[in-house]
């Protein structure tokens, strides 16, 4: 129960046309007897200054401190609807009834019914509302671990101590550089685009290591990140053996890459001599610092071929089936070490597409202006040796050609040191628990190449998104990972070259100190960002079935020595994902639980069997479904007015009680509307769509111990851009349940 | 040193697409105080206008809607549409930025009811969809847009019409008198997230773009594609109104080519990968054939590219079109060019011609701070004074992706520049 200081106010909207086509006094009426609302006020502009004037009067001198606001949409007039200090919910008789009933006097009925059900769960949704105070936290670490000492990690650290934030950068060799120390120079990254230049690794290098807020452990490793954003413990182990013990705020991860095994490739003379991958390539010309480049035999070279695509854009499974989009670049810098040196050496590069993009194309150019050939071919064979070859198809001739050189470069790809891969690791890990030897001993192999040691019981690194890398799956979203607080840069996260992976490097640090400064006051991270929700549970009802640990995309729930489930805050997103899966609904957020839904279900009035008005309850992804439904209404599409639609913040934290009561209450249906699941997934919570069908798709049995169709309950996949569409599904399934006839439930609820 | 570095701590960010939305949020989720100046009606930019995205196919609203959410959540943020900045002075953390705000016609008691649009007849071309239909001229630019609030073309204002929308508002939001405005404002950093145009495709003469009907442009292609486009999502000629059936991409039109841009725009591959598959899911039938020189799809959008090579619908020619032709008899284009894979000469008609035209900077023939450092192709490099970024595709030609990672890059540095200038007070 709510403390009895809390005060329960509905104000609702007469224009737009509210007033013209709703009996305001019917509204009025529900809120004061159903919703039992003590102040009930309607205003025929609620969103202007007036109207917003009168409500915060309201809550500063008549203690208000629940609102119902019945109007328009959510996503509409949030600005003029904002009051921080007190709780919200909003009734949609815009976007929601007048917009989408059919006009005229024949739905009168139907529409007023739909805006009395609307205000009737707005009131009894306020009344379970609980204004999230958040959970600042006064010892937050804002400390920056960053974990790889190579360009993008060097970088990230600059970048961070930039903006005044104290780093802690761990690199498990001797020495900052990364693999830039092993190059001779890089590309360019500046205007005019012509010449290699040089990497500039040692000077950021001095730089880090002679920065006050930056500590360096070289020659170590983490050998255990535990906790959560804002308190990431961190074990660092070093060289000597010993154990550094850092607490940190948020983590960037720049873990880097390893060049492909280039003996891999024997058909293109892989492990001959004076065969060499790029960074063979970039090691000869570091020795020969600006003068003739010479073979590893001694002899100067005068001809060098390079292979693209070696051992890459592979469709046979065997090699990299991508490409790693920095090779044709670095392989127009390397050859142009060679022109630089001397015009007269002949430079050929054999490409299937030459992947320069942007301003890569001056680049290009330059290097054509230097005399580099580029040739439009297919390698098939290369042999080391003395002298080597080079066999390829020349696809503008259309001619097999052999071609001697001096030296091949075969561009290998880059290969992501992102850590263990997390379903390998499970697997393992599970193989190992039932006494397999051989799966023992790949467990501790695998935590050798771990980055992070999480000690997540999801697994101990962040989790991969495909061939290895461990970028976002979404566009518009490049840093998310499902890792809260942990952010990949450079090319563990994607094949990248060194002036994207130093770009990439800040804007993975501006992620990290975002993570550091929410945590620290108790803010949610992407995508809700203004969320001062946290998850708690009532741990006296749980019966440790560990279902939310499991389910959580984020691995933000660990569970306690008593197998209780213990939320780490600062990892939890706010989905919902772990309410839905609680079977017991012990799992709440102060303003989203099992009641502010349920109760919103149970508010709605049911009509008798013999009254033929189906009710159907939607329960629609906010993200894309339900803006869907709201567009719908701005079109003045026409959809049913039988139906009842609650946002949901995803599919995922949909809790089965809700159909089951719904369904018992002699509701005829259920639509259920998330977003687009399986490998292209649009869930921004990842796997919460996913889990709603896993779960609803074993609700037939509690359906028919019910004595109801399955049909009942339907699941739909909803773009935010189906606006016509949401329309004449719903149609299509009042008409489908009206076909089916009344729920035998009508009457029992 | 203090003395030169101003008290501002606001982060200022020009272009409101989603590469300056990103470099706006990421710095007041961060704390930071922003204001956003967007020079159309609403947020959103070029991505709005984009059907789906490669390489997943999802609807960029999406992720609009979730930016919006973000936006509607954060206090730290002052948006402001219709607003162009005229002029920068001053340097590193201490700006002094003038801001020309044109007259929207309504103002904030805009409910976005549609009354207004309801009682005019006047139409106008309509820039959501590049001017290939019309809207009435008090409209909402598009059912994404934010602020939602209507706007009234000037071209009504001062004529009956423009009086009928006023008296047709119940709310008072229609002001016909609103004036042209000036700000002046101090920041510490400044956002250039100005994004891209396309490349003006009339100048690409061989093409026939300003003369035969059946060639368009890649961005226009977008449109049609789309259910919320002019032909609801039905790929028509935009000359007879006929499905286009057989439909020809060229690449690198206007890009990689020092006539025109000297650069690759890079997204112009993948996007037309896309649209094939949007051709195949409107037309079983139908059949692309791309023209390109090189296919330029970097790291794991790979499996796209292999994806739609394995599509029998789709067919690749090497080759850079020299000229476009017309069939007067049924108004198709014919393309006239050498297959460089063995060499072959090539006069191919196609129902309808697809221009995958390149990016150019916003910013062209816009005069920016002398303070700004351009590279060849007018994309910002960033500010000699170092307090100002270019962000996305205002930097680089990118896709949505990359500029959205520029964008949070962008936002980082702004923030190492209030923070130093916040320190070098404190001290």
């Amino acid at each position: 129960m709510n403390a009895p200081a809390n005060k329960f106010a509905a104000y609702i909207c007469s224009g737009c046309g509210l007033g013209d086509v709703l009996k305001i006094a019917g509204l009025e009426k529900v809120a004061k007897t159903e919703g039992k609302m003590a102040v009930i006020k309607t205003h025929p502009f609620l969103c202007n200054a007036e109207g917003v004037k009168m409500i915060q009067d309201d809550i500063a001198n008549d203690g208000v401190t629940h609102l119902c606001i019945a109007a328009c949409s959510r996503r509409a007039k949030a600005e003029a609807f904002t009051f921080p200090t007190v709780a919200v919910a909003r009734a949609n008789l815009r976007e929601g009834v007048t917009w989408i009933v059919a006009e005229g006097a024949d739905h009168d009925e139907v529409r007023q019914e739909m805006a009395e059900d609307y205000v009737r769960m707005g009131c009894a949704e306020v009344k379970k509302l609980i204004l999230p105070g958040g959970n600042k936290k006064e010892s937050s670490s804002k400390k920056i671990l960053v974990v790889g000492g190579g360009m993008s990690g060097m970088t990230a650290a600059q970048a961070a101590a930039d903006a005044g934030y104290e780093v802690v950068l761990v690199e498990k060799t001797g020495a900052l550089g990364g693999f830039a120390n092993q190059m001779w120079k890089r590309m360019p990254f500046n205007a005019p685009h012509a010449d290699a230049q040089p990497t500039g690794a040692t000077e950021l290098a001095a730089q880090v290591s002679a920065n006050p807020k930056i500590k360096v452990y070289l020659n170590s490793t983490v050998a255990e990140t535990a906790g959560a954003p804002g308190r990431f413990a961190i074990k660092i182990a070093q060289e000597s053996g010993s154990i550094s013990e850092e607490l940190c705020g948020a983590i960037v991860q720049a873990s880097g890459f390893s060049t492909y095994d280039i003996t891999k490739l024997p058909e293109l003379g892989g492990g001959q001599p004076n065969v060499v991958d790029q960074a063979g390539l970039e090691a000869l010309a570091k020795a020969a610092n600006g003068g003739p480049i010479k073979r590893a035999d001694g002899k100067e070279v005068k001809s060098v071929v390079f292979v693209q695509c070696a051992g890459q854009r592979d469709d046979s499974g065997t090699h990299l089936p991508y490409c790693s989009g920095h090779c044709c670049g670095t392989s127009i810098k390397q050859a142009t070490y060679f022109k630089d040196q001397n015009p007269d050496i002949d430079t050929a590069i054999i490409f299937d597409d030459l992947r320069v993009p942007g301003m890569g194309e001056d680049f290009y150019r330059s290097a054509q202006t230097k005399g580099v050939t580029f040739t439009k071919g297919k390698t098939s064979k290369v042999t080391g040796g003395e002298s080597c070859s080079v066999t390829f198809k020349d696809l503008i001739l259309d001619e097999e050609n052999t071609i001697p050189a001096d030296l091949v470069v075969l561009a290998t790809g880059q290969v992501p040191n992102a850590g263990v891969e997390l379903d390998d690791w499970t697997a393992t890990v599970a193989a190992a628990d039932n006494g397999d030897e051989a799966a023992k001993e790949k467990k501790t192999a695998l935590q050798k190449i771990s980055v992070l040691n999480m000690n997540y019981r999801q697994g101990p690194d962040i989790p991969q998104l495909k061939y290895g890398f461990a970028d976002s799956h979404f566009i518009c979203f490049p840093y998310e990972t499902r890792r809260t607080g942990i952010y990949a840069a450079g090319p563990m996260r994607r094949p990248m070259d060194m002036h994207q992976a130093t770009e990439d490097a800040v804007g993975a640090t501006m992620k990290a100190i975002q993570a550091a400064e929410n945590a620290a006051l108790g803010r949610a991270a992407h995508p809700r960002a203004w969320d001062l929700s946290f998850p708690t549970a009532r741990l006296e009802g749980c019966t440790q079935c560990k279902r939310c640990t499991v389910e959580c995309p984020f691995g933000a729930i660990d569970e306690d020595e008593r197998r209780f489930p213990l939320f780490n805050e600062e990892r939890c997103r706010r989905c919902g994902t772990c309410m839905g899966a609680c079977p017991v609904r012990v799992i709440s957020f102060e303003n989203y639980s099992c009641d502010t839904v349920g109760m919103q279900v149970k508010a709605v009035n049911v009509p008798d069997e013999d009254e033929e008005k189906p009710r159907i309850l939607i329960l629609a992804c906010e993200n894309d479904a339900y803006p869907a439904l709201d567009m719908a209404g701005m079109q003045r599409l026409t959809y049913s007015a039988f139906v009842r639609v609650i946002p949901v913040r995803c599919l995922g934290s949909v809790n089965t009680i809700w159909i089951t009561d719904a369904l018992g209450a002699g509701y005829d249906g259920v639509m259920m509307m998330g977003c687009q699941k399986g490998e292209n997934y649009q869930c921004h919570f990842v796997k919460g769509s996913e889990m709603a069908y896993y779960r609803l798709s074993k609700i037939g049995d509690t359906l028919k111990g019910m004595g109801l169709e399955p049909e009942r309950m339907q699941t739909y996949e909803i773009a935010i851009t189906d606006g016509a569409r949401v329309a004449g599904l719903i149609n299509e399934y009042v008409a489908q349940l009206v076909e089916m006839g009344p729920s035998p439930m009508k009457g029992f609820g | 040193m203090t003395a030169s570095i101003a008290t501002n701590q606001t982060i200022l960010v020009v272009g409101g697409g989603i590469a300056g939305m990103t470099a706006a949020l990421e710095a007041a989720e961060c704390g930071k105080q922003v204001i956003l100046v967007e020079k159309s009606p609403t947020l959103g930019g070029r991505t709005s206008m984009l059907y789906r995205y490669f390489p997943k196919m999802c609807f960029p609203t999406c992720g609009l809607e979730i930016n919006l959410r973000r936006l509607r959540g954060n206090p730290n943020v002052r948006v402001m549409t219709m607003t162009e900045v005229s002029a920068v002075t001053g340097s590193r953390g201490d700006y002094n930025v003038t801001l020309k705000v044109q007259p929207r016609y309504i103002n904030e008691s805009c409910t976005a009811c549609g009354d207004c649009g309801k009682a005019v007849t006047a139409e106008v071309p309509n820039v959501a969809n590049y001017g290939l239909d019309k809207v009435k001229a008090a409209y909402l630019p598009h059912g994404m847009a934010y602020p939602q609030r209507y706007v009234i073309d000037p071209s009504i204002v001062g004529t009956p019409e423009g009086e009928a929308a006023k008296a047709a508002c119940k709310f008072g939001a229609v002001d016909l008198g609103m004036q042209e405005e000036t700000l002046e404002l101090k920041v510490g950093s400044v956002v250039w997230a100005t994004g891209w145009r396309p490349y003006d495709a009339n100048k690409i003469q061989p093409y026939g773009y300003d003369r035969f009907a059946n060639v368009i442009t890649s961005l226009e292609f977008e449109r049609l594609c789309d259910p919320q486009g002019p032909t609801g999502g039905k790929i028509l000629r935009p000359g007879d109104g006929k499905e286009a059936k057989n439909i020809a991409f060229i690449q690198c039109a206007g890009s990689r080519d020092e006539n025109h841009l000297r650069h690759c725009s890079r997204i112009c591959c993948m996007a037309t990968l896309k649209h094939t598959q949007y051709v195949r899911e409107a037309n079983a039938e139908a059949k692309s054939t791309v023209y390109y020189i090189d296919i330029r799809v970097i790291d794991r959008l790979e499996d796209f590219y292999q994806n739609v090579q394995k599509d029998p619908n789709v067919s690749f020619v090497k080759s850079k079109v020299a000229r476009v032709a017309l069939n007067e008899a049924n108004d198709n284009p014919i393309l006239h060019g050498v297959d460089t894979e063995g060499y072959h000469r090539y006069a191919t008609e196609h129902d309808l011609v697809v221009l995958a035209v390149g990016m150019e900077p916003e910013v062209v023939g816009v005069k920016l701070p002398e303070d700004i450092v351009l590279d060849s192709s007018n994309f910002i490099e960033g500010s000699k004074s170092g307090g100002m970024f270019g962000a996305g595709s205002a930097a680089s030609p990118l896709d949505v992706n990359r500029a959205v990672q520029s964008a949070t890059a962008a936002a980082m540095r702004s923030i190492q520049v209030i923070h130093k200038t916040a320190s070098t007070e404190a001290a």
